[in-house]
C-alpha cells in the first residue's frame, strides 16, 4: 500500500512501541499532524516545545524507554534546545522529530526556515536531515537504536516537508536499520582486571561511587551484590540516587558540593574509590588537586570517553555496569570493614545533631520540613520530579529514595523549569504511580504554562512549590560569596494558589508547620491535581556547602543553630 | 601534538561533526586532512591536535562515539610516517634563480612553474623538512604559500585498516511504553 512520509512516520513509530507523543503543530510538520489525527498514537499538546523535550526527558526517566518530543521548523525546533542539551547532560534517550521546509527551499532563508541540525549538533548524540520520503523509516529506526544504546542520549530527526508529503509503496522489511560498520572494540582489558580485583581485596578503607550509570543498565541487583558481598559503603551522586536503598544502612547518601560532611569526609579519607556509571563531575569532586588524595581509583564506564577526564584512575574497566559487576562480583572476597564503617558512623553522628530534623520546632517553615514531611507522608513511595537549586538539594537529603527511576532531576544541565513539565512526562509514562512535583518560586515561573496540559490531559500530579521569594540558590551564594548583595534575587510571584484555580486546578497556601502534613494528606486523598504553595523561610540556605573550585572537605557546615538571627517570619 | 587518524563515512557533514567535536572539547586542531579511500564509502581523516596523551584519548574515544565514524585511532606513539606537502610561490628574478635552485634542490624541492618574476616549488615531506625549506626562501620573498596539513600513517605490520562493511544488523529495542 502506498503511504505518505507522514504517514509512514507514524507507522513506524507505531511499531517501534510508541504510545505518546509530545509536540506542538506548525506549518512545517503539519502533513505528520494530519497523519497523526489517523493513527493509534497519543499526541500531548505542550504548551512551549521546550516543555515537549523535558516531557520526553521525563518520560524517558521513569521507564527506561525512548521518550518522542515533536515541534515544527525555525522556533519550533530552537524552542527545543534547552530540552535536548538536558537530555544529553544527563544521558537520556530522547527522539525529537523536528519539520523543515521543503528540500527545494533548503539554505534559502524560508520561513521559519533554521538549521536545527547545525545547531543541535554538539548537544545531540546523533542528528539526520531526511529530505526524501524512502529514507523516513529507516532514519528514525536508526535514531531510536542509537539514542537507547551503549550510553543514551537525545537524536534528533529533521524531516522535509516534502518528504513528508511524498508518498511510496511502505515495506518495514525493507527499512531495517543501516547503521555504519563501526569498529567493536574488545574492552576487556585482564590486567586493569587483576589490578582492579587486587585493589579491591586489600583496601581497607574503600568507599563506592554510585551513579546514574548503574540506573540506566538497570544493574540495581548485581550492584546490590556487589555493595553487600565487599561490606562496601556507597555515597551517591545525584542522578544515581535510587539504584541502592537509602534505607540500607551501608548507603550514606548524596555526595558532593552539597553532600552531607560524613560523605564527603569519607570519601576524602578513603583508601580506594570504585566509581560505578559516574563521571566524577565538579559539582561532586570539588578542586580536583585535593580529592581524595589517600585514595587508589577503580572507573567501572561505559563510555571509553569518560575514562581519566576529570580524574586519574588506577583501573578502568570499560563496559555496560550490570555486566562488568555480575564479572566482578565472583572475585570479590567477603569483607567486614568494621573499623572503618565505626569510623563513618561516628562521623554522621556528629551531623545529626546539627541537623534541621533534630532542632525544637521553633514555628518557622523550613523546606528541610516540608520534604521531609512529604516523605513521611507518601512513605517514600512516589516519583519526584524537582527543579533545579535549593529544593532540589533539599529533596536529595531528605526524600529518602529506595527504588530507581523514583527521583527525576536536571542534573549535568542544571536546566531550571524542567520538573513541572518533566514530571508530565513521567506521569504519562507511570499513571500508576504517585506524581510529586517539588518546584522553586522561580523554576515554577519558567514553564508554568504548562499547567494548561495538565488540566487538557486531566493528570493527576501534585505540585508543592517551594516558595521563598527568591531565587534562593543563587541567593545563597550571594550571601556567603558576594557579601549579601542580593542583586537580582528577589523576585515577585503571582498568587500561586489563586493562578492554578484559574486553571481549574485546585490549590493550596501554607505557612506554618502545622499545616503541612494535614495539607499534603488532603492532597493525596483527591485524584486530581493540587498546587500547594509553601511559603517557606526565606532566607535559609542548603547547608553543608562546598564552595565551587574548594577541595571536597573545606565544606561550609550547618550552624549550631540556623536563621534564628536572620529569620522573619513569613 | 598528537597524531589521531579516523576512517569515517564519506558522507557530508562529517567533517562538520568532527570540527564541532573538537571544538567541543576545547582541543586546537593544528591540522586536519581528509581524503578517499580504496573504499568509496569510506574517507580517511588525519587529525594533529595540540593538545597532552590525556586529551588525545579523550578527543579519539569521543570521536568513535559519533555514529558516522568508524574507527579512531591515536597513533603518535607508534612508529609512522607523517607527511605534508606544499606549495610556495617565491620571488625569483634572472640573477637570483640559479642559487634559488640549488636551494630548493638541496631540499629536495621540484620546480612546477616559472614566471619571469617567480616560481612555484613543490615540496613533500615532514613538517620539518617543509618548515626548513620556507625558511631558506623567506628572505627571497615567498609571495604565496598553500598547504595540505600532515597525512600520516603507521609503518610496516602495524595495520590501522576500517572496519568490514558489514552493515551493523543490531537488533532493535522496542520502547517500553507506559502502562
Amino acid at each position: 500500500m502506498k503511504l505518505t512520509g507522514a504517514e509512514i512516520l507514524c507507522e513506524t513509530l507505531t511499531r517501534l512501541g510508541v504510545r505518546h507523543i509530545f509536540g506542538y503543530p506548525g506549518g512545517a510538520i503539519l502533513p505528520v499532524y494530519d497523519a497523526l489525527g489517523k493513527s493509534k498514537l497519543h499526541h500531548i499538546l505542550v504548551r512551549h516545545e521546550q516543555g515537549a523535550t523535558h516531557m520526553a526527558d521525563g518520560y524517558a526517566r521513569a521507564t527506561g524507554g525512548v521518550g518522542v518530543a515533536m515541534a515544527t521548523s525555525g522556533p519550533g525546533a530552537t524552542n527545543m534546545v534547552t530540552g535536548i542539551a538536558t537530555a544529553m547532560l544527563d544521558s537520556s534517550p530522547v527522539v525529537c522529530i523536528t519539520g523543515q521546509v521543503s528540500s527545494k527551499l533548503l539554505g534559502s532563508d524560508a520561513f521559519q526556515e533554521v538549521d536545527i541540525t547545525g545547531i543541535t549538533m554538539p548537544i545531540t548524540k546523533h542528528n539526520v536531515v531526511v529530505s526524501k520520503v524512502e529514507d523516513i523509516a529507516r532514519t528514525v529506526r536508526e535514531a531510536f537504536l542509537i539514542a537507547n544504546s551503549g550510553r543514551p542520549g537525545p537524536v534528533l530527526v529533521d524531516i522535509t516537508k516534502d518528504a513528508q508529503q511524498a508518498s511510496m509503496e511502505f515495506d518495514w522489511d525493507a527499512s531495517a536499520p543501516q547503521l555504519p560498520p563501526k569498529r567493536i572494540r574488545d574492552n576487556h582489558d585482564q590486567e586493569e582486571f587483576d589490578r582492579a580485583v587486587e585493589m579491591l581485596n586489600s583496601a581497607k578503607r574503600p568507599l563506592i561511587l554510585a551513579g546514574r550509570g548503574i540506573v540506566l543498565s538497570g544493574a540495581m541487583r548485581p550492584f546490590a551484590e556487589f555493595v553487600n558481598t565487599g561490606n562496601i559503603p556507597v555515597a551517591m551522586t545525584l542522578l544515581g540516587i535510587g539504584c541502592f536503598p537509602a534505607s540500607d544502612p551501608l548507603n550514606l547518601g548524596m555526595m558532593g558540593m552539597h553532600g552531607e560532611a560524613w560523605v564527603n569526609t569519607a570519601i576524602q579519607e578513603a583508601d580506594l574509590l570504585i566509581a560505578v556509571g559516574m563521571r566524577f563531575d565538579d559539582r561532586v569532586t570539588g578542586d580536583l588537586r585535593n580529592y581524595a588524595r589517600n585514595a587508589r581509583k577503580i572507573h567501572i564506564e561505559v563510555d571509553r570517553a569518560e575514562i581519566n577526564k576529570n580524574v586519574q584512575v588506577d583501573a578502568a574497566i570499560i563496559g555496560d555496569a550490570g555486566e562488568t559487576l555480575r564479572f566482578l562480583v565472583p572475585h570479590v572476597h567477603q569483607r567486614d570493614h568494621g573499623a572503618w564503617l565505626a569510623h563513618i558512623a561516628e562521623l554522621k553522628g556528629d551531623s545529626a545533631v546539627r541537623d534541621i530534623q533534630s532542632l525544637p520546632d521553633s514555628g518557622h517553615l523550613y523546606a528541610a520540613h516540608v520534604i521531609n514531611d512529604l516523605w513521611k507522608v507518601t512513605k517514600g513511595n512516589a516519583i519526584v520530579v524537582t527543579d533545579v537549586g535549593q529544593h532540589q538539594m533539599w529533596e536529595a537529603q531528605y526524600y529518602h529514595h529506595n527504588a530507581p527511576r523514583t527521583l527525576i532531576t536536571s542534573g549535568g544541565l542544571g536546566t531550571m523549569g524542567f520538573a513541572l513539565p518533566a514530571a508530565i512526562g513521567a506521569k504519562m509514562a507511570q499513571p500508576d504511580s504517585e506524581v510529586w512535583v517539588v518546584v522553586g518560586d522561580g523554576g515554577f515561573q519558567m514553564t508554568m504554562c504548562e499547567l494548561a496540559t495538565i488540566v487538557q490531559e486531566k493528570l493527576n500530579v501534585k505540585i508543592a512549590i517551594i516558595n521563598n521569594g527568591y531565587l534562593g540558590m543563587v541567593r545563597q551564594w550571594q550571601e556567603f560569596f558576594y557579601d549579601k548583595r542580593y542583586v537580582a534575587t528577589p523576585l515577585v510571584a503571582p498568587d500561586f494558589a489563586a493562578l492554578a484555580n484559574s486553571f481549574g486546578i485546585r490549590s493550596e497556601t501554607v505557612t506554618a508547620r502545622k499545616d503541612v502534613v494535614p495539607t499534603i494528606e488532603s492532597a493525596r486523598a483527591t485524584d486530581q491535581s493540587v498546587l500547594i504553595d509553601f511559603r517557606v523561610e526565606q532566607e535559609d540556605s542548603v547547608y553543608p556547602m562546598v564552595p565551587a573550585g574548594a577541595a571536597l572537605h573545606d565544606m561550609i557546615r550547618r550552624p549550631d543553630s540556623p536563621l534564628v538571627e536572620t529569620a522573619s517570619e513569613p | 601534538m598528537q597524531t589521531i587518524v579516523a576512517y569515517v563515512e564519506n558522507k557530508p557533514g562529517v567533517l562538520n561533526r568532527v570540527a564541532s567535536l573538537t571544538r567541543r572539547l576545547a582541543i586546537n586542531i593544528d591540522s586536519l586532512t581528509v581524503g578517499p579511500t580504496e573504499n568509496v564509502e569510506v574517507a580517511r581523516m588525519t587529525i594533529c591536535a595540540h593538545t597532552d596523551e590525556r586529551g588525545a584519548h579523550r578527543l579519539e574515544a569521543s570521536l568513535e562515539k559519533l555514529v558516522d565514524v568508524l574507527l579512531a585511532e591515536n597513533i603518535t606513539d607508534r612508529p609512522m610516517l607523517e607527511r605534508d606537502l606544499a606549495l610556495i610561490k617565491v620571488a625569483a628574478d634572472q640573477q637570483n634563480r640559479p642559487h634559488l635552485m640549488e636551494l630548493i634542490k638541496v631540499f629536495r624541492g621540484r620546480v612546477v612553474d616559472v614566471a619571469p618574476d617567480s616560481l612555484i616549488v613543490e615540496v613533500s615531506g615532514t613538517v620539518d623538512k617543509i618548515d626548513g625549506l620556507l625558511e631558506v626562501l623567506r628572505p627571497f620573498g615567498v609571495l604565496e604559500m598553500a598547504r595540505t596539513g600532515r597525512i600520516a600513517m603507521t609503518r610496516g605490520n602495524d595495520l590501522l585498516r576500517p572496519p568490514e562493511d558489514a552493515r551493523q544488523k543490531a537488533t532493535e529495542n522496542k520502547t517500553p511504553a507506559g502502562k
